[in-house]
Order: C-alpha cells, then structure tokens, then sequence
C-alpha cells in the first residue's frame, strides 16, 4: 500500500497543532485542540483504507477500483461522536464562564487542602470545610457574579492576550 | 441450531437494545416519575436476568455468538458472550440496578420538577447499554462505540446540576476521555491498516503475521487509550480529582464499571490479540506495582472519605493488571475474579459514602466523629466492605488477593515476586486507609471532633478566586472571616457563618431554586420518613445535631450491595471455578475464535 505523503503530512501538522492546543489552559483551546486532534485521527483512519479509489456503490466500477467504504462508515461514526462531545463541552465551557468569569480551568479545592495540610505538618487542618459543603455555599452564589467583576475582565483579557 | 440457543440468540442483543428502548421511554416520561423509576428497575432486572442466563449457557456451553443482522461474520456486527463477558455483565448490572435502586432513595431524579434532573434515569441507562455494549461486542470498532456511549452518558451524569466543582471536575474528566477515545481510534486505523479487519476473531488470527514491530506500535496504542480509561498509573490522574465531586450513586456506579471496562478491554488484547508480549507484559507489571503502590499512598493522604476511595479504587486496578500481565490461567483467573469482586466492593463503599454525608452532614474524616453510636447499622455496612476491600480473610477481597498471590509465585520471576510483596504491602496500606476512616469517623466520639471556634468556610472560597499566596497562611484564611480579603465576596461570610440549624433550611431552599445542587435534596427532604433533617448539616456539626435515621431506600439498597459482596465470599468457590473456565478460554484462544467463525456457516445467512 502506498502511503499518501501529503494526507501523511497532514495529519503529522494536525497532530502537532492539537497536541499544542490541548496543553493551553483556556478551555476554548482546549476544545479547538479536540477538535483538531479529532479530525487528524478522522484522516488517519481514512488513509488506513488504502488508496483513493471509485465510489463504492456496486455495478458502478469493478471492485478491486473501489474505495474501501468501511473506513468512511467509521469516520462517519467518529464525526458524529465529535460533534456531540463539541457541544457538550461548549455547554461545559459555558457554564464555567457564567460561574467563574473566566475561560480557565480552575484549580481543585481538595487538592490544595492536602498541600497545605502537609506544608503545616499533618495537623488536621480545621480550616478546611468539606469539599461537598464549601462547594455548597459557594456554587451558583448569586454575590459571586456581582462581587467578581472587578478582578475577572483583568483576568480574562491577559488569559487572552498571553499568547499573542 | 437447537431451540435453546435460538432463544440465547435472541437475547443475546438485548442487554444493550433494552437499556437504550427504556432511556427513550423514561425520556418520553419524563413528567410521571413514578413510571420512569419503575420502567428503569424493571428494565435493568431483566438484563440482569438475561446476563445471567448468558452466564450459565456460556459456561456450558460454550462462546455463544450472536451476528447482527445475520450479516457473515467479518462484515457484521459481532455480539460475543464468552464466560467472561457474561460474568463481567452479570455482576456491572447487578451492582447498576443496586445503584438505581439506591439513587432512587437519593431522589437524585426529582428533587424539582423543572430541573433537568429528569434526565437521570435516560442517561442512567444509556449508560447501562454503553456498559453492556463494550462487553459483548465483539469488534474493535464496536467496543469504541461501546466506549463512547457508556462515557457521553458518563458526561451528563458527572455534570449533573452544573455546580462549580462538578463542572470543573467534569471538564478534566470529559477531556482526558476524549483524548483517551481519540488514542483508541488511532489505534483502530493502525489495526485497520495493518490487519484490514475490525473483528476481535479475525484481528488476533491475522496479527500473528504482522511484522513484531508493528504489532507492538499498535499494541502500545491500544494499552494506552485502555490504560487511560482503566486508571492504570502513570494515566489515573483523572480519576480521584473527577470522582469524587459527583452525586453518590454516579460515583458508585462509576468507580464499579467505568474504570472495570477499560480493565475488561485490557484483558480481552492481551489474550486474544497479542498473547505472547514479553516487552508489555514487563510494562504492564511495571505499572501495575506502581499502581498499586501510588494509589494506596495516596488513599493515605487524603482525609475526605470519597477520595480515598476513589484512590483505592485506583490503587486495585493495579491488582487486576498485575494478573492480567502474568498471562496465565492463574494469573488471568485470578483477574477476573478480583474485577468481580472489586466492582462489587467498591460501588458498595461508595454508596455507604453517600449515606454517611446524609447522616454525618460531611465526608471529610476531620469533621466526621461518633457515627457508630449515631448509627450502628452505617457501622456495619462500612466495616463489612471496608475490611472485605482491604482483604481480611474470608471475605472476597482475601480470595482474590490469594489467587493473584498464587498466580505471581507460579511465575516465579523477579518481577512477579516484587509485585507478590507490592501487593501485599498495598492491602496493608489500604487496610490502613479504610480503618483509618473507620477509627475517626465511626469510633471516635462525637465530641472530640476538634470543632473550630468560629468556623470559616470561606477560606476556601477567597482562595479559588486567585489568591494563592495565601495558601499557607492560616492567620490570611482567618483575615478573611474577620475583615475579608480585598476582592473576596464578604456577603457570603457573613450568611455562612451565622448560619443555625433553623436558617440553614432556608439557604438550601434559596439554592434548590436555582437548581444548583443535587445533594442537598437527600438531606432537606430526607427521604423515607419525610423529616427534614438538615439541621447541622451544612458545617457538619457534630453531637447532637447528627441524625440517627437512615433513609429506608438508600440503606435498603446498600444493604443488598454488601449481602452482594458477602455473597461472593460464599460462592467464591463456584465464582472462582468460572473464573478459572473463563482464564483457560481467554489464554487458549481457540474457544472464543472458534466459536465467532464457526457463525460464518450458520444457515440463516445462506437465505
């Protein structure tokens, strides 16, 4: 089976750019990073299929001309998959924005707390609420929303501006 | 074709088939709550029925084959139920309807009729069908589909409510699954590529030919999207930082079958595509000690009850891998024995979490204290399959710890006698891990929890708004409550901290409105008996606002999960006989190949 270089070439770009994107912190690179490495995988499996070939719709070309139709049936399967992942985290990126203010993912509350127990030498560390009910009080706090536009527009443009 | 196996035949899709006919059902009855939880039970029960009759007929019968479609064998679908297929499904929905049950005691559904918590049950079953599908395919590109149905289900049910912590928690995990589904695919092409088929059968018939080279690219590819969805070490990060923060019952069902799948895919390449690896099975022992090890140790730092479980949870994967990496009917026996018990255990643990936060009003072991006098039966049904999980003789965890400790020493290299005393060392530590739970949260009295004088619960809020430096100061964190920190939020310190037992049912009504959180419900309408029973719960207070009353459903549903272990330990005998059957099968190869091609002659195609 010959190897397509430019397809080859292709996918090698593609993969590069995701595996970029996808090591960003802002969670829209994130998504533009599946996506891209979404589609380079899509590519690979079609070129798995061998050469380019007649359509392969039966009495229209001899078969040994045909494309291999199977590999399009799973692209097809993948695309789809994509597609309903893509908006699902949208929704997810979304919801992080009206909670957060930011496009970042945020840091995890529990795992700061072990830290800081350890720094402070296993003391049982009574600052810590639990995490289910500190997440209470504060999820969908309406004062967040009012409190936080101070500090988040500065966030948001420099986690913006960073890169350029 | 005898009229038995032409029932089995028939069956045989509908594990997957009914879960998916009820989602669209409840889906459509999302309005009358009374059907959708009877429809889910009723649809699970009969997959669990039909599991088990798979189960029996595999056993003696035999790999039963099913071709979708009657289409010959490579060009279809193929459903393959072999002795561990059938044993994986019959226990992943014993443990799913337990769940449900439970998660229907929770009222995780219908807390509020204009919240899409409706939307529990359709995706609780997805995910059931997801599950079912990934063990009986028997096709590569069918196990991914499996895959990406069980885990978009896995989405919805992480997120549910969309708080803060879940939403974040469900980005990590939908993006290291979709990197995970994404390796997979690759792996796919490359298998595609180099073999031109997609059936399991026909891929391990072929890959014999494949270049060792080549097989061991795409054999690496496939252990990694796998090992990722496993939680095989270096690869588990994701999961104590994403389970813990998810309702109860979909942390249970999650650390019972999600993680199991994956471990269930490891051992289905390693035996039936690529038998004779030296290179990974080396790797794979390697990481299953590493594991092991890391994930106990972890267990051991952590202080809320649901991330040491959900470190054990990684730290035995690392048990299964190791049996897997022997790859000999011991070794592989003893696997599949311990995913047996595992997925029991640890989805019973989970569900003992859930109802120590109704009960204890917190999950962190800091603020717990005195639940066995406030509750003796919570008590039992933490110490039963605490102890079982950390394998004290004669419960389940201790048989399967045996076998696999059998298994490494009729190996008998270095590497398996390392792992032998790894695993070992693991179930001491995670021994420690549990008791350690059992001794502040159950033993100690209530009143030596060390209560704070003013209790701050937004240290850690001003801390997630950025304020790192902060981090380790307590005199900062204390700032906070008294002054409040530039920028922070300060109405919240003040509604928090004088919070009483008679306001606290009034934030939780405030946030029920916005639709925010899935818990609370379970501790403000307490289920069963109808009591509010929110008093204490938000700061965890301890003494005598802690309730003494078990939500009849929830426990009822628990208590069947732990007999369900016990069970195991009584038929361990039996089990392990299957498990045995099932390793002899998966390293022979034969029964499994045999029987999917012995369907390409099968007279129903020839129409």
């Amino acid at each position: 089976m010959t190897s397509p270089i430019a397809l080859l070439a292709l996918i090698g770009v593609l993969y590069t750019a995701g595996v970029y994107l996808i090591l960003e912190r802002s969670l829209t690179r994130v998504l533009l990073g599946i996506l891209v490495l979404g589609n380079a995988t899509n590519v690979l499996v079609i070129v798995a299929g061998g050469r380019a070939g007649a359509p392969p719709l039966v009495g229209t070309a001899p078969e040994s001309a045909m494309s291999d139709a199977l590999v399009q049936a799973l692209v097809l399967t993948a695309i789809v998959i994509t597609l309903g992942i893509t908006a699902f985290l949208l929704a997810l990126i979304h919801r992080t924005w009206t909670l957060e203010r930011e496009d970042d993912l945020t840091e995890d509350v529990e795992d700061r707390s072990v830290r800081r127990r350890l720094e402070r030498g296993e003391q049982a560390d009574e600052e810590e609420l639990d995490t289910t009910g500190c997440e209470n009080t504060a999820d969908t706090d309406p004062d967040d929303t009012e409190a936080a536009p101070d500090p988040a527009p500065a966030t948001v443009g420099t986690g913006r501006e960073e890169p350029t | 074709m005898n009229p038995g196996s032409t029932l089995l035949a028939t069956l045989m899709p509908l594990p997957v088939l009914l879960p998916l006919l009820g989602a669209g059902a409840t889906l459509v009855l999302s309005r009358r709550p009374t059907l959708q939880r009877v429809l889910s039970v009723a649809v699970l029960a009969a997959v669990v029925v039909i599991a088990a009759l798979l189960l029996v007929a595999a056993v003696q019968n035999g790999p039963i084959v099913v071709t979708v479609g009657s289409w010959p064998v490579p060009l279809g679908i193929t459903l393959v139920a072999d002795p561990l297929s059938a044993l994986m499904l019959l226990t992943s929905m014993s443990v799913t309807l337990a769940v449900l049950v439970y998660a229907i005691g929770q009222g995780v559904y219908d807390r509020d009729e204009a919240t899409p918590i409706t939307i529990f049950h359709p995706t609780y079953l997805v995910l059931a069908a997801g599950v079912a599908n990934a063990f009986l395919s028997g096709d590569l590109f069918n196990l991914y589909v499996g895959f990406e149905v069980l885990l978009m289900a896995s989405y919805v049910l992480l997120t549910l409510g969309g708080t803060r912590s879940r939403v974040r928690a469900g980005v990590t995990y939908v993006v290291v699954n979709v990197v995970s589904s994404l390796v997979f695919l690759v792996g796919i092409a490359l298998v595609y590529a180099a073999v031109g088929t997609l059936n399991l059968a026909q891929i391990s018939t072929r890959m014999e030919a494949v270049p060792p080279g080549t097989a061991l690219a795409i054999h690496l590819v496939l252990l990694t999207a796998f090992g990722i969805k496993a939680a095989v070490f270096p690869l588990s990060a994701w999961l104590p930082d994403s389970y813990p923060t998810a309702a109860a019952p979909v942390t249970a069902v999650f650390a019972g079958l999600l993680t199991k799948v994956g471990v269930y895919s490891i051992i289905r390449t390693e035996t039936l595509i690529f038998p004779d690896s030296a290179v990974t099975q080396t790797l794979l022992l390697v990481a299953a000690g590493l594991t092991m090890l890391v994930g106990a140790l972890g267990a051991i730092a952590q202080a809320d009850i649901k991330r040491i479980l959900s470190f054990t949870l990684v730290s035995h994967i690392g048990y299964m891998i190791f049996g897997v990496a022997l790859a000999t009917p011991l070794g592989v026996a003893g696997a599949v024995f311990y995913v047996v018990h595992h997925i029991t255990v640890q989805a019973t643990l989970f569900c003992v979490v859930g109802l120590v936060e109704g009960v204890g009003g917190s999950t962190s072991v800091t603020r717990l204290g005195g639940l066995m006098r406030a509750s003796p039966i919570l008590a039992v049904l933490w110490f039963v399959p605490a102890i079982n999980l950390g394998g004290i003789p004669p419960l389940s965890g201790f048989v399967g710890k045996l076998g696999l400790v059998q298994a490494g020493v009729a190996d008998g290299s270095a590497l398996a006698w390392v792992l032998v005393a790894v695993s070992v060392l693991t179930s001491l530590l995670t021994l420690y891990a549990v008791t350690k739970v059992w001794v502040l949260a159950f033993w100690r009295p209530a009143e030596q929890i060390p209560v704070p004088d003013e209790p701050d619960p937004t240290a850690d809020q001003d801390e997630d708004g950025g304020d790192d430096e902060q981090e380790d100061g307590v005199p900062a964190a204390r700032a906070s409550s008294d002054g409040g920190l530039p920028g922070a939020p300060a109405p919240r310190t003040g509604t928090l901290t004088s919070v009483r037992p008679g306001t606290a049912r009034t934030i939780a009504g405030a946030e029920g409105n916005t639709g925010a959180e899935v818990d609370w419900p379970v501790a403000r309408t307490a289920p069963a008996d109808g009591v509010p029973l929110l008093s204490g719960r938000l700061l965890g207070a301890p003494g005598d606002r802690v309730s003494r009353r078990l939500p009849k459903v929830m426990a009822g549903a628990t208590c069947a999960l732990v007999a369900l272990g016990l069970a195991l330990t009584v038929v361990a005998g039996p089990l392990y006989d299957v498990a045995d059957q099932a390793a002899v099968d998966l390293v022979a190869r034969t029964p499994y190949i045999d029987a999917v091609f012995a369907q390409t002659v099968d007279d129903r195609v020839a129409r």
